[in-house]
């Protein structure tokens, strides 16, 4: 079996021109990951620059509203530039300075992730390039402009469906051109490997920190981490120290779109089938031949036709539950918890909201729920306007 | 072990042409196999079109939606191929990406295509890491699994040329398919690393248009791979390109044989 593998996914699906690349890639992250003086430099930039640790929020209004567990929210929307990507850029910006990088590329949904990217480029002084699909750049004008205002180049990605995927596609093309000086920064818990791994570990300090703070504040451990996925990255993030705790439910909540039983959908682990694609075995929406569907979400960073490796690994052990949620549950969650507790999460995050609102009034009041706000909402609040058919523009 | 590929390597350089099946419409595709083959193409690599090419530039992209839109399946162009064998005795070999064959079922795929009479096929997101699974299905039904190597393998090339099967597929230059106005990689340097562990062909793609730039690579491997180029002039004339694709063969036939 090749390298990389979460049970039978993974791998390395990529073309030999960036084999060597990616190889280059797994010896310098191996030979940091446990450096003393490279894990304090990254410490130290999660915690000055990036704001770290975000805190764990006792959600009190959506706790006696719902009359069920007890709510926290883990405040990954308080980071710097709005987000979690934040925390796996700055380990890979550092990783690829250290192997002598001068150049980063990244893809990006709905911007989160570009943004980032382009902040920590301007941060170490590389230059950067973001690949971003067309009809993304639409939905996400401002982050556009944002990455442009911190000194990057943004392309538009008009092939194929001009979404997360093709803007995934072309960033891979874009790495197989130039890789000498170039590093990938790939922004989810996917593609070949190591990068499900590294990116994990860079995420993992979300769950690290939720699992001290619920010890200090509640002298326990949750009865269920609730995040949304895509790709997976802050969901991995928010479950993986929480893998060998079998008391604590792991519940990722995917893109269903207009709903899993129509063709606008992005939930993979609940319509797909196992493939292979972006450099990974893992599960995928796709036809009978294996082309890979054209999916849709409301959110443009859920909006991915695969998972991560290790969320297909989860799945298929049953570690962890994964469940659909739809455009109107997560509209109306994102509208909720901005009512109830003066906090718009990001849509994607909003997914994440709704499943939560479905299961915490079932619950008794002595359990307690743990939701990942991977973002915030303030770059979706004209695009929700607009579903609501409120004409807004940025 | 698959003998048709590198017997066509035997009359001197070769030239191999790529279209993409359902590129206007499987008829034309049939068309273009047999005057290719008149026009002296020694092998031919069918591309089944896949939704996301990765490793695939804007011309080879377009080609694959066109022929998807058309409604094209794996099961239509291996019925097509089944029509070709009637009448073509040019040794063929697919080229896809791997969820085509993952999904069809890797031991069904290889299991027809060596029915309707294919002699290998090429997964360019199939490196020789995660190549077993893959060769395997292949070699049990003698087909060639052929194996690709870039600019940037270096240290892998004796690896990759010691399991390699039918021919070896040098890639001329870093990115994606598509035409290039210059070629700089040190071809005969890889060409020379591959010989040294198996005597096995060698042929060059990715970039090549010009009859000057295929005789260039044929005269350092041998033979050259011509994609792009042909698939643009199936673009231009849809169904009307045969005679125009049949005439540019026979040029870079002439051109690798000088």
């Amino acid at each position: 079996m090749s390298k990389g593998r979460f049970g039978q996914h993974g791998g390395q699906y990529i073309p030999e021109t960036l084999m060597n690349a990616v190889i280059e890639l797994e010896e310098a992250y191996n030979k940091y990951k446990d450096d003393p003086s490279f894990n304090q430099e990254l410490q130290e930039l999660l915690n000055e620059y990036a704001g770290r640790p975000s805190r764990l929020y006792y959600a009190k209004h959506m706790t006696e509203d719902l009359g069920g567990a007890k709510v926290y929210l883990k405040r990954e929307d308080l980071n710097h530039t709005g987000a979690h990507k934040i925390n796996n850029v700055i380990g890979q910006c550092l990783l690829a300075k250290k192997m002598g990088k001068t150049r980063v590329i990244a893809e990006t949904g709905a911007g989160q992730h570009g943004v980032a990217t382009a902040t920590v480029a301007a941060l170490m002084g590389m230059e950067c390039e973001i690949f971003m699909g067309a009809v993304d750049c639409e939905r996400q004008a401002l982050n556009v402009y944002r990455m442009r205002l911190l000194g990057a180049k943004v392309h538009p990605v008009t092939s194929g469906t001009a979404t997360l995927k093709d803007a995934v596609s072309e960033t891979m093309r874009e790495w197989t051109k130039r890789i000498d000086d170039t590093h990938y920064v790939l922004g989810s818990v996917m593609g070949p490997h190591p990068f499900p791994t590294i990116v994990r570990d860079f995420q993992a300090v979300i769950s690290k920190e939720i699992k001290e703070q619920m010890l200090y504040k509640e002298g326990r451990l949750p009865d269920a981490v609730l995040a949304c996925v895509g790709g997976g990255s802050n969901a991995i993030g928010a479950f993986y120290h929480f893998i060998n705790d079998e008391g604590v439910r792991l519940i990722g909540c995917e893109a269903a779109g207009r709903g899993i039983d129509t063709k606008e959908t992005a939930a993979t682990l609940n319509t797909g089938k196992l493939g292979i694609f972006h450099g990974m075995k893992s599960y995928f929406c796709q036809d009978e031949y294996g082309q890979i569907a054209p999916v849709y979400s409301i959110s443009a960073g859920l909006d991915y036709p695969g998972i991560g490796p290790e969320h297909a690994m989860l799945y298929d052990e049953g570690r962890a539950e994964y469940v659909a949620v739809t455009d109107d549950e997560a509209v109306d969650a994102f509208e909720y918890l901005s009512k109830t507790e003066g906090i718009i999460p990001a849509i994607e995050s909003a997914h994440a909201v709704a499943h939560a609102m479905k299961i915490v009034p079932t619950m008794s009041k002595d359990q307690i729920v743990v939701i990942n706000i991977s973002g915030r909402g303030d770059k979706d609040v004209a695009a929700i306007a607009r579903y609501r058919g409120e004409d807004i523009h940025e | 072990m698959n003998k048709r590929i590198p017997e066509a390597f035997g009359n001197g350089k070769a030239f191999i042409p790529f279209i993409t099946c359902g590129d206007p419409d499987l008829e034309t595709t049939e068309l273009l196999v047999y005057e290719m083959e008149k026009a002296g193409a020694d092998i031919i690599e069918l591309g089944i079109p896949f939704s996301d090419p990765t490793a695939e530039g804007p011309v080879i992209q377009e080609a694959n939606i066109r022929a998807l839109s058309n409604g094209i399946t794996t099961d239509d162009i291996l019925a097509m191929v089944s029509r070709i064998r009637q009448k073509a005795q040019v040794p063929l070999v697919f080229m896809t990406y791997a969820n085509v064959v993952y999904s069809y079922g890797i031991q069904r795929f290889m299991k027809r295509a060596a029915e309707v009479g294919m002699d290998g096929l090429i997964l360019p997101d199939v490196p020789f890491e995660e190549k077993k699974e893959f060769q395997v299905a292949a070699d049990a039904e003698g087909l060639a699994f052929i194996s690709l190597i870039a600019p940037t393998s270096h240290d892998r090339i004796r690896r990759i040329a010691k399991e390699a099967d039918g021919f070896v597929y040098c890639v001329s230059s870093l990115g994606v398919t598509g035409t290039r106005s210059e070629i700089t990689t040190d071809i005969q340097s890889m060409v020379r690393l591959v010989k040294e562990e198996q005597d096995i062909p060698c042929a060059v793609g990715f970039g090549i248009s010009t009859p000057q730039q295929a005789k260039q690579m044929a005269n350092q491997s041998d033979g050259a791979i011509v994609g792009s180029a042909i698939v643009k002039i199936c673009a231009q004339y849809g169904r009307e390109c045969v005679p125009y694709v049949s005439e540019y063969v026979k040029n870079m036939k002439e051109a690798v044989r000088a």
